[in-house]
């Protein structure tokens, strides 16, 4: 029979707020005089006082008063019989984690208990003044401590569950040792009216708002409050029992898998799934501590273990290959700086032909039919017979043409470093309209609906219809040299102000925005209602398209300039760190990694299975996807 | 900003395949324009058949503008229900209703009207709106005692929904003859049908169907849920509390939406389907549809 160790259900149906009833300085039983207020709960208040039993020293303790406002005399002696009850089983445990109880009585319509003072900070408030995660190695250790407590309490004749497991109740003294606090003597108050909010405890396992209370109940509260540690979130701001649809690798990468595991289990929303008592998830803990402390993991990478993949084809141009290549009916073009516009087979990496412009190619190659369009630092826009390679026009500009073309009405569409988006005709080459603007242009242009959406060095995103004429702008506060993505009505887009920002394509007015740590030079990709796109900080971000919440975030060595692609479930992306990365696009989990001799800064594009890019090393890559 | 050289001149073939043919050539006609509308509204709070008072509040703010210069229509919808004893719901809601939409009209009311041009500097939409709800949440939590409220709240800009939420009154989206809710619950027993662990009709009878696990002015700590829908050119947008969803079943819903001519009517119907069934609570109800105005 487990003793019910709270006064909540005879006292339901009273007002919540309580104020310090205490002075500093009144004398309790004319033995604890009271120094200050150490805490306030619903129904309870927590006061430092002094034992001046021992008037030579300083004897700290600590008194909890608890409130009795039952109306009925009858019920307030039934709480105070069963707060006594509950004192009495306190003051018999005996264990190095649980604070000594003193002395207990009754004064004036309240009840106290005198309990061992504990000089230190509880985990909520220590969570709290911690910038960034906490080292998953502390709060192993510390989920050990807390088993080895709960063993000694469910072991004891009946079983005590302690029920109220959280990292508020949990403190941490001065010689680190965990000590547990509030045994449920007080709980947390609330009204039952009418359609009345119960502030759900969020560590409390889905039985106990049936009743139940049993030891498994306390496994699932302990389970809760590590992934609380873990991964800094609160599960009372989220919604009830949605741990596994927050997994910990997505808050916290540097959790080993075996944490993660044993949390995951403690957690499971059928009480039959879990551990089946403290006892075997103490074991597990256990083992997860044992192999780690041989050696570290470097928070942030992710190593494989097993050998790396064998790319399907490589491909050496004579300089960096900085932009992405395009694919089209076999063949792939890609562009270097070694001024070269490359055509190469797609399946088996052949050359096939190569043009030589009189510049470097920062530009992205696009094809439609049988031409193929690029531009480059020779100022100049290309247009190339997809099959031959020889020259079909070229339209020149005043500035560097490091803006990718797209082509869509039967013009191309393009940015040069004088300041203006062109629009071309794609079978003459002759300039339809140009639109000034006030900065260097090297973005590639969006389009739809009727409008060309593009962005500037100078820091604006215009939208212009298809007469020229500028319909909207905004003014982000740095360069923006991302490409919009328009998507459902929407543009994506990252500027250097560290900044994501989606925008009503009609109207510009900004929907979300969404900071990362450093300039966003990478372009969005749009795919299933999530946004990825790259950021200066060194991370891959996805972010739900509609709200702007982040869903997940992958954290490479270096920055992430490069845009995503994505293809059946995976995100596949490059690092300055010189990998390329394929991530899964639901939960961020790596798949594959490949190392390349270089940065890698240009984006990758997918085929059959396959996916193309470049890099710095002067090569490009096909790889499996 | 932009200096025209040259015009493309449409011809009107479909953009299926992204390549209408365009040519050069001076312009006729300006690009296509959507067809101008304005918004139709229809509203109705009842206190029900069996409590004394209504603890429910509705705002509806509607701006349409008619002309060849005239700016898209602007709706703002607000509904709260309110909940804690002695009078503290009806403050509450009312509270809440106020603040979030004195809030909002500050900021988008002027870059509304003047179409200024928009800049970084401003608080994208999404932002403006949960400002709002939070701001409400703390009048409501510093004012009332023991008061809170759901508060749901639509911002229509021409076919974009702007939706923030909180609690378990409801936006529903009837279009294409089909009924979708918007809105999430943020009630227990919602929760548990997510998890499937009970079914929907169980929730609806469930003992504790009217605990919910976030309101207003509970707390400093408060999460809103914004929404972005993208409205089709022919919908009706309806906004209720938990007093009409609660006794009226989707297909009531559907029907009424279906075949009302006038917004106006749908909610006379709706209140009517709620008392109908008992009318246990108070019911609250906002139906939004556009017009639209050729010629």
């Amino acid at each position: 029979m487990t003793p019910e160790l709270d006064t909540h259900k005879i006292t339901a149906g009273l007002k919540t707020r309580t104020g310090a009833t205490l002075a500093v300085g009144q004398v309790l039983q004319q033995r604890y005089q009271v120094l200050g207020v150490l805490g306030m709960g619903g129904m309870s208040a927590v006061y430092q006082v002094r034992d001046l039993r021992f008037p030579n020293v300083t004897k700290l303790c600590a008194v909890k008063e608890i409130i009795n406002l039952a109306p009925d005399p009858q019920l307030r002696a039934i709480a105070v019989q069963n707060f006594e009850r509950e004192a009495n089983i306190l003051a018999t445990l005996s264990h190095p984690a649980i604070p000594q109880v003193y002395d207990y009585f009754s004064e004036h319509d309240r009840s106290y208990l005198v309990i061992e003072f504990i000089d230190g900070q509880d985990l909520e408030a220590y969570l709290g003044e911690h910038a960034g995660l906490l080292s998953h190695e502390m709060v192993l250790d510390w989920a050990i401590q807390l088993c080895e407590v709960l063993i000694y309490l469910h072991s004891h004749e009946p079983p005590i569950v302690f029920r109220d497991m959280k990292p508020s109740n949990v403190m941490l003294d001065k010689h680190n040792q965990i000590r547990l606090v509030d045994f449920g003597i007080a709980k947390l108050f609330q009204s039952g009216q009418k359609g009345t909010m119960i502030g759900t405890e969020g560590y409390s396992p889905p039985e106990q708002y049936r009743g139940v209370a049993d030891p498994r109940g306390d496994v699932y509260a302990l389970g809760a409050t590590i992934h609380h540690l873990l991964s800094k979130q609160d599960p009372r701001l989220e919604p009830p029992f949605s741990f596994h649809e927050r997994p910990l690798k997505a808050a916290n990468p540097a959790v080993p898998d075996a944490l993660v595991e044993v949390v995951n289990r403690a957690l499971e929303y059928d009480a039959e799934k879990r551990w089946a008592n403290i006892t075997e998830m103490y074991e597990a803990l256990k083992a997860v501590r044992g192999p780690l402390e041989r050696g570290g993991t470097r928070t942030g990478t992710f190593h494989l273990s097993t050998g790396e993949i064998e790319p399907v084809w490589v491909f050496a141009c004579e300089d960096e290959v900085r932009s992405t290549p395009a694919l089209g009916e076999g063949v792939l073009y890609v562009g270097a700086y070694d001024h070269n516009v490359y055509a190469l087979d797609a399946q088996t990496g052949a050359f096939r032909w190569k043009y030589a412009t009189e510049g470097g190619l920062a530009s992205s190659p696009c094809l439609w039919q049988d031409r193929v369009f690029v531009g480059s630092e020779d100022r100049l826009l290309y247009c190339i017979n997809a099959q031959s390679g020889r020259i079909v026009w070229t339209c020149p500009t005043q500035g560097c043409v490091r803006s990718s073309p797209r082509v869509e009405y039967n013009h191309v569409f393009f940015g040069s470093d004088d300041h203006q988006l062109y629009a071309v005709n794609m079978q003459s080459g002759r300039v339809a309209w140009r639109v000034e603007t006030e900065g260097s242009v090297r973005t590639r242009p969006a389009i739809g609906d009727e409008s060309i959406y593009f962005g500037c060095e100078e820091g604006s995103v215009y939208a212009v219809d298809i007469r020229g004429v500028v319909r909207w702008r905004f003014a982000t506060r740095r360069a923006v040299t991302s490409s919009p993505a328009l998507h459902e009505g929407i543009i994506y887009v990252g500027s250097s102000d560290h900044t994501v920002y989606a925008l009503d394509a009609r109207s510009g007015w900004a929907v979300w925005r969404f900071r990362t740590g450093k300039a966003v030079i990478s372009s969005p990709a749009v795919d299933m209602g999530t946004v990825y796109v790259g950021s200066v900080d060194n991370s891959l971000y996805a972010l739900d398209a509609r709200t702007g919440r982040q869903v997940w975030k992958f954290t490479t060595d270096n920055q992430v300039t490069s845009s995503p692609a994505t293809l059946e479930g995976a995100v596949y992306f490059g690092s300055v760190d010189g990998n390329v990365y394929s991530v899964d696009a639901r939960t961020g989990a790596l798949r594959w990694r490949f190392r390349t001799g270089g940065p890698v800064t240009s984006s990758p594009v997918v085929g059959e299975g396959v996916i193309y890019i470049g890099s710095t090393d002067h090569r490009v890559y096909a790889l499996a996807a | 900003m932009g200096r025209v050289r040259d015009l493309l001149q449409k011809r009107e073939t479909p953009a299926s395949e992204g390549s209408p043919v365009i040519e050069l050539g001076p312009s006729r006609a300006a690009p296509r324009q959507s067809v101008p509308h304005t918004l139709k509204v229809g509203r109705a709070s009842h206190v029900g058949q069996v409590r004394d008072h209504n603890e429910d509040v509705l705002l509806t703010l509607e701006s349409s503008q008619l002309g060849d210069q005239a700016n898209e229509p602007l709706g703002w919808f607000v509904l709260a229900d309110g909940m804690g004893g002695h009078q503290a719901g009806e403050l509450a809601s009312a509270m809440a209703v106020r603040v979030v939409t004195y809030e909002l009209l500050n900021e988008i009311l002027r870059p509304y009207l003047f179409s200024e041009a928009h800049d970084a500097s401003q608080s994208p939409l999404s932002e403006v709106m949960v400002n709002a709800v939070m701001a409400a949440n703390k009048a409501v939590y510093d004012q009332v005692q023991g008061g809170g409220t759901t508060l749901t709240c639509a911002l229509i800009l021409g076919h974009r929904a702007y939706l923030a939420h909180v609690g378990d009154s409801r936006a529903y989206l009837f279009a294409d003859n089909k009924l979708r809710q918007i809105t999430r619950d943020h009630s227990f027993v919602d929760r548990l049908v997510e998890l499937g662990q009970i079914t929907p009709s169980e929730a609806a009878h469930h003992p504790q169907r009217n605990v919910l696990y976030r309101a207003v002015g509970q707390g400093d700590a408060l999460e809103v849920d914004t929404y972005l829908e993208m409205l089709p050119a022919q919908y009706r947008l309806l906004l209720c509390c938990d007093g009409l969803w609660g006794s009226v079943n989707d297909d009531q819903l559907a029907e009424a939406l279906r075949s009302a001519a006038t917004p106006q009517e749908a909610c006379d119907r709706l209140i009517e389907a709620a008392n109908a069934a008992g009318g246990k609570d108070n019911i609250t109800v906002v139906v939004v549809e556009p017009q639209s105005h050729s010629g």
